[in-house]
């Protein structure tokens, strides 16, 4: 019998090993897997590289795991927010690599390595700092770049409702870069807060099949707290 | 801007959104960038039915939740709560910016530093050495709806002119930039020349040119 629902984050994560490239879900709060985070903080892997679309808020989630020193480098289209202090000391002091995408070619370059894609032209950042040193072309009368797949050893996502093949559902904008990180990585751990009977969730709403999933994992639902913006 | 010490007369922010807004069509789908395009929301006329996406996955945007309302599971690309009109829905990142990069927005609202009259935009890094570098989707927007509107003023704090015959800090895109609403004028950059549409009451054409080093026609009917 397929069963991919884990009792524990502990033994969800428990394969992550040192080195290992992980993306991690969410735009801000909104679909940051905060218990699986925190789960990578006391699972101990380090020499990490990290791909998300932010470099974290405040020091929770994100910007606690960065703050243990074991992010080598980082992925992501907008580090800067108003509370992204554990990044900017990290980043101005050397101690964190940045490699800066524009979100859609994030978005993208993960979509490509999860669909099997080699490379491909975007009109994304042409003739911008962002792409220098990198193939174009033109195609049709428009300048393009060539970008490259974003592969990872393993995602973890927040999602609504999972079943144990790990089909998924989400909830709102927190869907953000789940679905398209859970296809890139090699594992992809999923948070819950609702495990479903086999054939109960509605086979078309399904967004995540469950082959893309090898763990769920249920958490207690908290609501999402502002992130990333300074408050009027 | 309303707040300016020259006397130089210039409109408001909610003036120049409103008049951003006036050039929204019937049923446009219009991306608003983060800061004062936002504005744009506020002044779209009520018999005008316009879709606002947000790249974070969301399209069909409604205004910002009453207070205790917030869920910060649905968020525009400000992070800011905000709400879901009827027949709102949502999509994955790659979707998103597939709508985006596909050519499928039909306006797309930003912000900038700098505008040269090419309509190369430079609105995602000062280069300053020390800054912490951040993207987003600047690079996405601009190239990718049918339409790329900029407001901005016209000068900076310290009276520069932000519409240059070449940007001198880091480009986002290049030659996306079709019309610049500023707190003076508006104006269209197209193949020939950066072209005045419209003027503040008070101010005149030529006092318009003494303020920017680029050339302009005047275009106003």
């Amino acid at each position: 019998m397929i069963n991919k629902i884990s009792p524990s984050v502990e033994q969800a994560l428990a394969e992550i090993h040192d080195g290992a490239t992980v993306m991690i879900g969410g735009f801000g709060g909104a679909g940051q897997p905060a218990e699986l985070i925190d789960g990578l903080i006391a699972q101990g892997a380090k020499d990490l590289v990290i791909v998300n679309n932010n470099a974290g808020n405040a020091e929770i989630g994100l910007a606690a795991l960065l703050k243990t020193g074991r992010v080598r480098k980082i992925i992501c289209s907008f580090p800067r927010q108003a509370d992204s202090y554990v990044f900017d000391e990290l980043y101005r002091s050397g101690k964190i690599e940045l490699e800066l995408v524009p979100q859609g070619n994030l978005a993208e370059r993960i979509r490509a390595a999860g669909a099997g894609i080699g490379a491909f032209f975007t009109p994304t950042g042409f003739g911008t700092e962002l792409a220098k040193g990198k193939e174009t072309r033109e195609i049709n009368g428009r300048q393009y770049v060539l970008e490259h797949p974003i592969f990872a050893d393993f995602a973890l996502i927040k999602a609504e409702t999972g079943d144990r093949w790990g089909n998924l559902v989400y909830r709102k904008t927190a869907r953000n870069f789940g679905p398209v990180m859970a296809t890139a990585a090699k594992a992809t751990i999923a948070s819950v807060h609702n495990i479903a009977e086999l054939g109960s969730i509605d086979p078309e709403t399904v967004v995540t099949p469950g082959i893309f999933v090898k763990h769920i994992v249920k958490v207690p639902r908290t609501a999402t707290g502002p992130a990333g913006f300074k408050a009027a | 801007m309303s707040e300016t010490t020259t006397s130089t007369p210039a409109w408001t922010r909610d003036q120049i959104a409103a008049r951003v807004a006036q050039d929204i069509p019937d049923g446009a789908v219009v991306n608003l960038g983060i800061g004062l395009p936002t504005k744009v929301a506020n002044h779209l006329p009520d018999d005008r039915e316009v879709i606002l996406h947000s790249e974070n996955g969301v399209i069909g945007m409604g205004p910002a939740p009453a207070k205790g309302e917030e869920d910060y599971d649905l968020i525009n690309a400000g992070k800011q709560p905000v709400t879901l009109l009827p027949g709102g829905c949502f999509f994955h990142h790659a979707d998103s910016f597939a709508m985006m990069r596909g050519g499928h927005l039909d306006v797309c609202v930003l912000g900038a530093f700098q505008v040269s009259v090419k309509g190369d935009l430079a609105n995602w890094s000062t280069g300053a050495p020390d800054a912490i570098p951040a993207v987003g989707g600047a690079m996405d927007l601009a190239i990718g709806a049918k339409k790329t509107y900029v407001m901005m003023d016209l000068l900076t704090k310290t009276g520069e002119s932000k519409l240059v015959d070449a940007c001198t800090y880091p480009v986002t895109g290049i030659g996306c930039v079709s019309r610049l609403y500023t707190d003076v004028a508006v104006i269209d950059l197209t193949p020939q020349g950066a072209q005045v549409i419209d003027l503040v009451d008070g101010l005149s054409f030529e006092d318009l040119q003494k303020l920017t080093p680029v050339k302009l026609t005047d275009a106003r009917t």
